[in-house]
């Protein structure tokens, strides 16, 4: 491939301490990420799947600079981002933007959806708009009078819509999405699946997309990273990945899926077991 | 094969707002019975309402049978809904973590279930206990341990136990799994079905996933707005829908097709109470015409049918 690389995650590792549970044993720590190397190409669409605990969130967090690696290197469009300090991260807060899985917990309720959507911009010293604003709030598929209200005024899938149009405010080159239909309806996470994509589309964006549902992954993404433990244990493009998966962990989590078509082809429970053990 | 529990006529509402309304359900003895709706759809209050654990100013109407029990269900006071809660009739919620006593080991917890209902004397019940923890795959020092020891996972597979201490002629289980990993899912989604059919219990289970009703259930109820919309076998009702609204959310639920985009379904589930009069979904429906203004009639049998002006399967008129 000769696109530019946009992300390069080099052997990263994070350890967390935990509080000390005796006085003479030294603290126990957690290793989050156990060497993580990843590359993502500008405008390509990058899933990474794993189960809860598996560090998923972490190398989200250290590649946004959220936190800080124990060790290891983030390549963020050429500039190593892991030793840096704050003041030198603007750069890197307007070309890369988090949409998280929670709409409701990361959208300030005491602000409108105008104020939410514009401080990003404000922040990072941009005149923030009106005009900008009802844009925004139009490229999400909501009416601009949505901007004169409140989060709680609006179900889960508006709400996703609403953190889309702040992450989007400030024209980031990155968008990553931290299980960002998790918590929606069925019936809203297409549309909310069919936004994100037209968006990277139109936009040019590159896309790392995180979930725990290698169906939606696979849907979205060209590549997925598979993660367990804190590494990665398989990386490949998604289709291959679904339909022959080579590490024993992509196999069992990919027969412990349930599908309409399996189901209505006579699968019971008992094959969503059927390779592995039970963990 | 006599039906283990018969709903007739259920409606749920608070004050003024109806958030179940008419809704027939029959559970066949050692059948597999899924509802199926999104959130706000009713499926939870409907199976809240079978165990009479609605919370206070939330009141039901219409009559709740269950085989066996010689009165009904529907407003029978706390003594004997208490008898029957656990005995007859067991539930597995989607916390796990709030169904226990945190400050009971788990042995104990689930021995407690046979000794309040007198089904087993005190030894025979620590036995017991000690099988089906064994039997829902948990190492035997689990007996010993307090619940928050344990991992989402192993703590539903202690209510599944416990649901299953008295062989309960029906089991409920409302999204037993939504917030667990996917492998975990599958083994607790196993256990279940194999601890139903070891005890011929019948199963009603409640989730929003599809795929998961398929593979677990033969019959399946589709709820949306608080009403029945469609029912029917698994296979059928899955693969020729004729409800619009059961159209919609399996096409919006296919994430396998070969095209970027999916087929969505417009606009957004109301909140409860803020659907419209006649047919509950004919504000997001493409179909809908002044017709739908009107409730429409339930057509086909109880076992198969579908409550739709302009059923899907047949050619537009």
């Amino acid at each position: 491939m000769s696109e530019p690389t946009a992300i390069q995650v080099v052997d990263l590792v994070r350890d967390y301490p935990r509080p000390r549970t005796s006085l003479f044993q030294p603290a126990p720590v957690v290793h989050a990420l156990r060497g993580v190397s990843l590359e993502v190409k500008q405008g390509e669409r990058f899933g990474i799947v794993g189960e809860s605990g598996c560090g998923k969130s972490t190398l989200l967090r250290i590649i946004a600079a959220l936190d800080r690696a124990t060790s290891g290197n983030v390549i963020v469009e050429g500039t190593d981002i892991t030793r840096l300090p704050d003041r030198r991260l603007r750069f890197l807060r307007e070309n890369l933007q988090l949409v998280f899985q929670d709409p409701m917990s990361s959208l300030d309720p005491r602000m409108r959806v105008r104020d939410i959507i514009a401080e990003p911009l404000v922040v990072q010293g941009h005149p923030a708009s009106g005009e900008r604003v009802r844009e925004l709030l139009e490229a999400v598929g909501l009416s601009a009078d949505a901007g004169d209200r409140y989060p709680h005024q609006f179900s889960g899938g508006q709400r996703q819509r609403i953190s889309i149009a702040r992450a989007l405010a400030p024209r980031p080159r990155i968008l990553i999405a931290d299980e960002p239909v998790s918590a929606l309806d069925v019936s809203v996470r297409a549309q909310v699946l069919n936004l994100i994509s037209d968006l990277v589309d139109e936009l040019n964006l590159t896309l790392v997309f995180v979930s725990h549902d290698l169906s939606v992954i696979k849907h979205v993404c060209d590549r997925v990273a598979v993660m367990n433990a804190g590494q990665i244990v398989e990386t490949g493009y998604t289709g291959d990945v679904y339909a022959a998966p080579q590490h024993p962990y992509t196999q069992r989590l990919v027969s412990a899926i349930p599908t309409l078509q399996r189901a209505l082809s006579g699968a019971t429970t008992s094959d969503l077991l059927a390779k592995g053990d039970a963990p | 094969m006599s039906d283990v529990l018969t709903v007739r006529g259920l409606s749920v509402k608070v004050r003024d707002t109806m958030l179940v309304s008419d809704v027939d359900l029959t559970v066949g003895a050692g059948e597999r019975v899924g509802l199926i709706g999104e959130s706000g759809s009713g499926k939870s209050l409907t199976a809240l309402s079978v165990l009479g654990l609605l919370p206070e100013d939330v009141h039901a109407g219409g009559s709740v049978r269950l085989d066996g029990v010689d009165h009904e269900l529907i407003g029978a006071d706390e003594r004997r809904m208490s008898r029957i809660r656990g005995r007859d009739i067991a539930m597995v919620f989607q916390e796990p973590m709030t169904a226990l006593n945190p400050t009971m080991r788990i042995g104990d917890q689930v021995a407690e279930a046979m000794l309040i209902h007198k089904t087993r004397p005190k030894s025979a019940a620590d036995a017991a206990a000690a099988d089906l923890l064994e039997l829902v795959q948990l190492p035997s020092e689990t007996r010993r341990a307090y619940p928050h020891q344990l991992s989402g996972g192993q703590r539903q597979r202690v209510v599944l136990a416990l649901a299953l201490a008295n062989d309960p002629s029906l089991l409920i289980c409302d999204e037993p799994t939504t917030a667990l990993d996917v492998t975990v899912q599958a083994l607790v989604l196993d256990l279940i079905v194999r601890g139903v059919m070891d005890r011929s219990s019948a199963l009603l289970f409640i989730t929003h996933d599809l795929a998961v009703v398929a593979t677990v259930c033969e019959r399946v109820l589709v709820m949306y707005g608080g009403r029945v919309v469609e029912s029917g076998p698994v296979g059928e009702v899955f693969t020729r829908p004729r409800h619009r609204y059961t159209e919609g959310l399996l096409a919006a639920s296919d994430l396998d097709t070969n095209s970027r985009r999916l087929t969505t379904i417009p606009g957004n589930v109301p909140p409860a109470g803020k659907f419209p009069s006649g047919c509950v979904f004919r504000t997001r429906c493409a179909h809908a015409t002044a017709l739908c203004e009107e409730t429409p009639e339930w057509s086909g049998t109880e076992a198969r049918g579908f409550a739709c002006h302009h059923p899907a399967g047949v050619a537009d008129v």
